[in-house]
Order: structure tokens, then sequence, then C-alpha cells
């Protein structure tokens, strides 16, 4: 998001609260704002959620079916995770292909879940090195309030959670859909990331969009149900001590927990 | 198109369809204004099983500059399907049949708004299918003009828009997407009700010239109920829950 006259001018408000151990929106620093889940919001899609983190809102659907493996990965599944802008999300978002800050954000994401090894690609095979199962999670955020690393994050677990795979065997050289088989995709952990943002010399969970503007830094920490540090990724222009990144270790595991539990709720009630 | 074999009873011999409507008779339809913080302008349909997302921008600058218009604001409109909205994912970028969807939209929109009063600016329309099952155009086009009146965009009249058809050699209204398969023709129609112009048409099947008559008076009558759930969206939204402005 552009950089204007008036993020100047909330940075020093922003900045004068936190002096108080205040947040711009009332809440406490290691806080992030009310998240919603809305499971199952696109039923053609094999799972699917409708997220919203404050005012921040993302939907993710699951498609799955055959695919290629990748030539050296002739025994695993592929997983894929995409994230895209829309640009109803915000006045200053285009159409056209996406910035260096979305294509950071895809990444983030699919790194979060990836590296955590949610999805367990390796019962994704159909016939090894022949043909396997593709699971593409796209994520699409409709409006935007701060912090999207989290949104979509929240977004894509929760869809996976509840995606229901169908079943195919190879029949004459061709992976053919066996009717009336569909089972819970395999996963093995739930990612949660927690986004803080470096203001002045105060960590804040999840940055709204005045804190993500007037930030120094930033920092997600993906973490997985066994409380093990799974992903990370440092943004913006400042730096941080590494007290700091310890602290922020800890708090993406405190905060990871709940957010853990609301997913896992929201994923129960489907 | 043309009537391809199909196992499925589109029309039962008490006049039901496939999916247990009249012939005259919509699918389920939801529309609700607003809905989204920072568009200037927004609304979500639901119709049938189509989920759409509509945000509008503006009026407000133009980039590049040289689209702007110094006698009038233009408008500027997005039909664009999310990978997971159809049983096949399809791929992110926008297709041909999306930028034709867009501009037909435009041009169903634009007899309808005023902008001669915001010279040099533009209006955005980005419509948004989160789920397509048959007849998007037509719902994205309901929405956008609930969206555009939303934003508060000076404008002549409500565009509705219902699609029509032929289905086992009966004229039908709100074709869905088994009928569009198996049918014999879809004519998707954008109807401003109070002006009494038809401002989208298409036709996609064969028909004669006595069913194109009955086929468009669905239509119009289709317009007719999908815009009093317009009005009624935007009266939800000003007049009985005043505090959501």
């Amino acid at each position: 998001m552009t950089q204007s006259i008036i993020d100047d001018l909330k940075k020093s408000q922003i900045l004068e609260l936190l002096e108080q151990g205040k947040r711009i929106d009332g809440r406490a620093l290691d806080e992030p704002r009310t998240l919603t889940v809305e499971i199952d919001a696109i039923p053609k899609a094999n799972g699917s959620a409708r997220v919203r983190l404050g005012d921040t809102e993302a939907v993710c659907g699951v498609k799955i079916q055959p695919d290629r493996p990748f030539p050296d990965m002739g025994d695993k599944g592929i997983f894929i995770c995409t994230a895209e802008l829309l640009p109803l999300s915000h006045p200053s978002v285009e159409t056209g292909p996406p910035s260096p800050d979305v294509i950071e954000l895809a990444r983030v994401v699919d790194r979060g879940i990836r590296e955590s090894h949610m999805v367990d690609i390796s019962q994704l095979v159909i016939q090894q090195n022949k043909s396997v199962v593709g699971v593409f999670a796209d994520i699409v955020v409709v409006d935007y309030d701060g912090n999207l690393f989290d949104a979509c994050s929240y977004a894509a677990t929760a869809a996976v959670l509840n995606s229901k795979m169908p079943k195919w065997e190879m029949k004459d050289d061709v992976p053919t859909l066996v009717e009336g088989a569909e089972s819970d995709l395999p996963t093995t952990t739930i990612p949660v990331s927690i986004t803080m943002a470096k203001i002045g010399d105060h960590i804040v969970v999840d940055p709204n969009s005045d804190e993500w503007a007037a930030m120094d830094c930033r920092i997600t920490i993906t973490t997985d149900s066994n409380e093990n540090i799974v992903a990370m990724q440092k943004g913006g222009s400042g730096g941080f001590t590494l007290d700091e990144i310890i602290k922020c270790g800890d708090l993406s595991i405190k905060q990871g927990a709940q957010i853990r539990e609301t997913l896992k709720h929201a994923a129960k009630g489907s | 198109m043309g009537g391809r074999e199909s196992t499925l009873v589109l029309l039962d011999e008490n006049g039901i369809r496939c999916d247990g409507r009249k012939v005259d008779e919509p699918r389920r339809i939801m529309i609700k204004a607003g809905g989204l913080k920072n568009a200037d302008g927004s609304a979500y349909i639901e119709f049938g099983d189509n989920k759409i997302l509509v945000g509008v921008y503006g009026p407000r600058d133009v980039h590049p500059k040289h689209m702007s218009r110094t006698d009038t604001g233009i408008l500027r409109v997005r039909y664009h399907m999310e990978p997971f909205s159809v049983s096949e994912r399809k791929n992110p970028a926008p297709s041909r049949r999306e930028i034709e969807i867009s501009k037909v939209i435009k041009e169903a929109l634009l007899p309808a708004v005023i902008l001669d009063n915001f010279p040099r600016t533009a209006v955005d329309v980005f419509i948004e299918v989160l789920q397509a099952d048959g007849g998007t155009r037509c719902a994205a086009l309901a929405a956008a003009s609930v969206a555009l009146a939303d934003a508060g965009i000076p404008m002549r009249d409500m565009v509705a828009a219902c699609a029509s058809g032929k289905v086992a050699d009966t004229i039908v209204l709100d074709v869905n997407n088994e009928e569009d398969q198996a049918g014999q023709a879809d004519m998707p129609i954008g109807y401003m009700p109070n002006l009494e112009k038809i401002t989208l048409l298409q036709l996609d099947g064969v028909l004669n010239a006595e069913e194109f008559k009955k086929c468009v008076e669905t239509g119009i009558n289709g317009c007719k109920i999908v815009y009093e759930l317009q009005k009624k969206a935007l009266t939800d939204k000003y007049f009985k829950n005043g505090k959501d402005q």
C-alpha cells in the first residue's frame, strides 16, 4: 500500500500510544484481532473457507485433481498454494501482473503450509512416476486491513482441513475417478502463522493497516501442532535484535496455539 | 448447445424442471448491498449456486492517464472468475471469455450510469465470481448495478438481469448449468425496468421467430423479479439498518 501523509501523522500517534502500552484500536500488544472462519463457503470446491481477521477478509478454495508428478518427485503428490490481491480489496490495488509484495505474500503463505508438511503428499500418488494427485489452494483477498499473511494462511489452512479428496485409479493408463470413494485429505499437522510488527521499540501481534503502514519491520513465524517453528520471514526496512526475535518466537507459539484451536473448532463444525 | 444427448430429464410431464422449478420460476436469489469495508460500493449475490462479489471504486483518478476523457467520466468493468469457482481448476489469468463478458457487462451498465459530471475520472467495477453455476453474467450484472447504486453513482435506472432459454422445446426462465449444457438455447438479458430498455442481449442456440419473442418476454419478466430484489437489497441497507451506512 502506498505511503501517505496521513500514514506519517498516524505513525506518531501510534508511537505515542505504544509508549503508554496501548494500541490504536485498543487491543493489547500481543492480541490478534477477532478471527471468524466460515467453512465450506464454496461448495463446488473440494474444500473452502472464508476468513475474516478484523476487517481483512480472504477466501480460499481447494481444488484436487490428477496431475503429472514433478520429474524428481515421482513418489509424491503436489501441493501448491497461490494468493492474489483482488482489485476490489483496496483502492490502490490494480489489475495486471502481481506486485513483488503480492508475490512475497503468496510464497510466504505457501512455504508456511508446505514446510509444516501439513498435507501428506506421500499419500497422494495414483501411480508412481506417472500420475499423482495435485492439491491447489487458491487464496483471494477481498478486503484489506493489514496483515494479509495471517489471514491468507488461516484461510488456506482451514480450507485444507475440511477438504475431501476424490479417489482415482489407473485404467488404460489414464487416472479414472472412482465414484463415491471420497476421503479426508491426509493432513499431519495444523500450521499457524503469526505476524508481528516492530514499531519503534515495540512488538505488536497482527498489525492492522494503520500499524502496517507505520511499522519499521515485521516478522511472520509459522508453528506446527507440536509447537515447532517451521517457517519464518522477516520483511521491511528495519531490523530486530536477538532478544526481539526470541520474544517473537515465544509469541508465535503462544498466540498460534489459540488460533489453532479456532481453526480446529471451525473444521469440526463442518 | 443443439441438444446434446443426455439421460437427464430436463422437463417432466408436469412441467417441472430438473431442479424442481416451474418453467417461469427463477432460482433462489439473495442480494446484499454493501459488505466490503474499503470499496466505495459493494454487493454480494447468490443466484442459485452462483456466488458473486462486486466492488466499485470511484469516481477516481484514471490510470493510465490517456484513458481519461475531458467530457465525461469513464466506466471500467472487470469480470473475473476465481480458480476454485468451477469444477476443473481455472487458470487465474483472464481468459478471452472473461474479457468478452467484462465488455458486455460494461456496455449493459453504461446506459444506466450518468458520468457526465465526473470528467477525467473513472468508475471501476470489479466482479469476482467465487462460485459459478450457469448464468454468471446476469447475476454479475444485477449485483454490479446494486454496487454502483451503493457507491452513490448517479443512475437513470437499475439494470436488472436474468436469462431465459429453450429446454426440451419449451421456453423457460433462468437456465441453470445442466440446462445450459443440454438445452437448446440460452439468452441472457439485461433490462432497465423503468426505462423499458434492453441493455444486454446475447443468444446461444436456435429459436424460431415466435420462440424468440416468447424468450425475450420471459427474460424480461425474470428481470422484473430480480429488480424487486435489487431494490430490497438497497432498502435493507439504507432504510432499515441505518447503522450500516
